[in-house]
């Protein structure tokens, strides 16, 4: 059965390796995957702990719903102290690796403590072995799973790994499984590197029991045909994330030049039609019928012959528009190259695109930079930079920092142009003409995220009788909601819906393309719900399952909340609210962010959510979702 | 009529979800080594093949026997077998050329592919297309079409 897999801690400085049952009760409340990971990091790590220090705790786990015919069941979550932020860590990513790990009989891992030399872990059949990765050490991200495959003599072994990033302790370094997926976000590939582990290689051949099997097929063939029926499904089959570019960017809505302009002209080469060259087919996750990434042979070129799977849109910003480029091979490549170094594609973009402007506005020389001319338009200083970054050398040593921490070593002035919150890179789209996109970047739980809590369905105009109908289920609604994505008004709840259906899906461990994020007709509490009683025969009515969610997201408040976070920080920098957009359609161009109407949107998004105007949750509220025990 | 399953390799997204559904029908339990399909992969060309039982004529699991438990079913053009006859040697294993007969750890027995009685899970779960369940005299079809196109352009505009 799904509530039959384990949970496993361990201490990577002692060796010591304890395997437990995971309690009904916390399944009940917690679900499993992110929701999980919050108590559990919640409760294991010590307040104030150094992220890149032996006492920092790094949850990895699968979703309820792992491997098993839920659609896309993939998603790995990882979570610890961000190095990055000093705040929540957490990062979640497709493939198949989850799958795995539950056929190998577990859904958690407690990784606490340091080892003195490289390891991996060994995890197969209910058996977990601490295994020797000096030989790995150095290794990038393909050649490090291939090598273990090898090792252990099974081609089918799935192992997440680190890049030469994470060793080096870049900041922003990622996890890694198979090609391109990647726990990207908030640097848990340091977090890994700090603790001296390399990988984690699982392989499983226990069964998953399902609580209604036929049934289970029969609902899901349902569920399945209407995922596909969907228009975003079957542009996403055909395309990828790489579709919104040239909508985004017509329009207005992306941020170029890091920060200067709203539109990249004459960018139609970086659009999503320029893969079909290079495209040899498409490649999907675990049970999933979007694939929504293709894989390529860069075809022409100084790259030619390079293969990756991918790229996404954040690469499309990354290595283009957000640096003024407009060559697809270098997005080719780049993707490439952050996927085999173990970097956060979005992060690298950001960094290299805020200090191209820094050295356009003198900030930083020729004399910082040992050289390299970090010039909009320069893209080959832009694989030269990611390099260096990867491997900590010269001014990417700086870089590699991230914003809080490079904007420490350079001049006071840089500060002002490097676009993130809390320490997490913004994306490269521009919400200036979208508060409600604004709201949900500046009170994310990881930091600045597009994946948290971003209500894209503003964007698309819906008719309000539709949005009442989605954002007023399973809890009742009567507030405002409009259709205009310009307003502020009913947006803060907007926001709080979206972060509930996003914690959900990442705590049954579905694709965030499952469920209603750019599709009004994805999966939602109705089916995460049904899906939990066929499939893990856990009784949760919809409302349940919200309430799951709002608890996790609670103790994600409170995890923050205790490692130093106040209500400024759920905040914007200031070229959000001081300069205003210059370029696009009527709906984006000459647009900025009102503080004053801001300060409000944050003030009823506090209210929604039960804290009080400091952004504390209220003691009803922790009373209310039965987690008041957990604050001492 | 005889039909079989036809295999569109190019077609594969190796999301694997035949295995799944294939395991969840057959077992009542998710588990990849308990189906009968399996998504062949080289990760790093991108290249993905699924495998399954492909109904010889002459099938050298059948041959290799000694207690009958696998044998053809012309009618449907499909081997067949039973299990109550299966004492568990393995010799069909080690003689399937394909890698399609498969060990359940459970029973100790062998299992392999029944083509769902004539509604195949896998292929009703393969929105890529690489699956079909096609009528066996018409299988060739889609391919002959697709080469035939590239001769009927290219006659076409000379």
């Amino acid at each position: 059965m799904a509530l039959k897999r384990k949970l496993a801690l361990v201490n990577l400085s002692t060796g010591e390796i304890d395997i437990q049952e995971i309690s009904r009760e916390l399944r009940e409340k917690y679900i499993g995957g992110r929701g999980l990971d919050i108590y559990l990091l919640y409760t294991h790590l010590k307040p104030g702990t150094d992220p890149l220090s032996a006492g920092n705790v790094c949850c990895i786990s699968a979703g309820i719903l792992g491997g098993t015919p839920a659609s896309a069941s993939a998603r790995t979550h990882i979570m610890a102290k961000s190095p990055l932020t000093g705040l929540l860590g957490s990062a979640n990513m497709g493939g198949f690796f989850a799958p795995e790990l539950r056929y190998a009989g577990f859904d958690h891992l407690v990784i606490t403590g340091a080892s003195k030399t490289p390891v991996y872990l060994w995890i197969h059949n209910g058996e977990i072995e601490i295994r020797d990765a000096s030989h790995l050490w150095g290794q990038d991200t393909f050649d490090t799973q291939e090598a273990i495959c090898e090792e252990l003599d099974d081609p089918e072994i799935k192992s997440m790994a680190i890049g030469v990033a994470g060793e080096n302790l870049v900041r922003f370094a990622n996890v890694v499984t198979s090609h391109k997926n990647a726990a990207g976000r908030t640097g848990m590939g340091a977090v890994l590197g700090s603790k001296n582990l390399k990988a984690v290689a699982v392989r499983g051949t226990m069964d998953i029991g399902i609580a209604k099997p036929e049934e289970t097929i029969e609902y899901n063939r349902k569920v399945i045909k209407r995922i596909v029926s969907t228009k975003f499904a079957q542009i996403m089959q055909k395309w990828g994330t790489m579709f919104i570019y040239g909508v985004t960017n017509s329009t207005g809505l992306i941020r170029t030049r890091n920060f200067q302009e709203n539109q990249l002209d004459n960018s139609e080469m970086i659009e999503c039609e320029e893969i079909e060259k290079h495209a040899e087919g498409t490649a999907g996750c675990f049970g999933c019928q979007i694939h929504c990434r293709h894989r390529y042979v860069i075809k022409d070129g100084k790259y030619a012959g390079t293969y990756d799977e991918g790229p996404e849109y954040t690469t499309q910003g990354a290595f283009g528009a957000e640096i003024g480029c407009r060559d697809f091979g270098t997005i080719l490549y780049g993707n490439h190259l952050v996927n085999k170094l173990g970097m956060d594609t979005l992060e690298i973009g950001s960094m290299i695109s805020w200090a191209m402007e820094l050295y356009e506005k003198g900030i930083i020389t020729k004399k910082d930079t040992k050289g390299l001319a970090l010039e909009f338009g320069n893209e080959e200083a832009a694989i030269e930079m990611t390099r260096q970054i990867a491997h900590r050398e010269g001014f990417g040593d700086i870089l590699a920092d991230g914003p809080k921490g490079a904007i420490k070593r350079l001049p006071k002035e840089a500060a002002k142009y490097c676009i993130h919150v809390k320490g997490l890179s913004n994306l490269h789209s521009d919400e200036r003409p979208t508060p409600s996109l604004a709201l949900g970047i500046a009170t994310g739980s990881r930091g600045s995220d597009h994946l948290r809590s971003r209500p894209a369905l503003d964007l698309y105009h819906l008719p309000e009788p539709l949005l009442r109908k989605i954002y007023g289920y399973p809890v009742p609604y009567d507030g405002p909601l409009t259709s205009d994505y310009h307003d502020y008004e009913g947006k803060p709840w907007m926001v709080m819906w979206q972060e509930m259906v996003y914690m959900a899906v990442d705590c049954v461990g579905v694709c965030k393309y499952h469920t209603v994020f750019l599709s009004p007709s994805m999966p939602s509490f109705d089916e995460f719900s049904k899906w939990l009683e066929l499939i893990a025969g856990i009784e949760l009515t919809p409302l349940q399952v919200w309430e799951v969610a709002e608890r996790a997201y609670n103790l994600e408040r409170l995890f923050n909340i205790r490692e130093g976070l106040t209500r400024d920080d759920d905040w914007l920098v200031d070229r959000y609210f001081d300069e205003k957009t210059t370029r696009g359609l009527d709906v984006a161009a000459n647009r900025c962010i009102s503080r004053p109407k801001f300060k409000k949107m944050i003030d009823k998004y506090y209210t929604h959510h039960g804290w009080d105007n400091k952004g504390n949750p209220k003691k009803e509220t922790l009373k209310r979702l039965d987690i008041e025990d957990l604050v001492s | 009529m005889s039909k079989m399953i036809i295999i569109d390799q190019a077609a594969c997204t190796g999301c694997r979800q035949c295995e799944l559904v294939c395991s969840v029908k057959h077992n009542g339990s998710a588990n990849p080594a308990r189906a009968r399909i399996s998504i062949v992969k080289w990760e790093r060309e991108g290249f993905y093949l699924p495998m399954l039982c492909q109904q010889c004529r002459e099938p050298a699991c059948a041959a290799v026997c000694p207690k009958g438990a696998l044998s053809r079913d012309d009618e449907n053009d499909l081997v067949v077998w039973d299990e109550d006859r299966c004492i568990g040697c393995k010799m069909c294993v080690m003689a399937c050329p394909f890698g399609a007969m498969s060990v359940d750890t459970r029973t100790g027995k062998v299992f392999k592919c029944d083509q769902c009685d004539g509604d195949p899970t896998c292929v009703a779960f393969c929105e890529a297309g690489a699956l079909k369940y096609v009528e066996s005299t018409t299988a060739n079809l889609t391919k002959k079409r697709a080469h035939g196109a590239r001769f009927s352009e290219i006659m076409r505009t000379t």
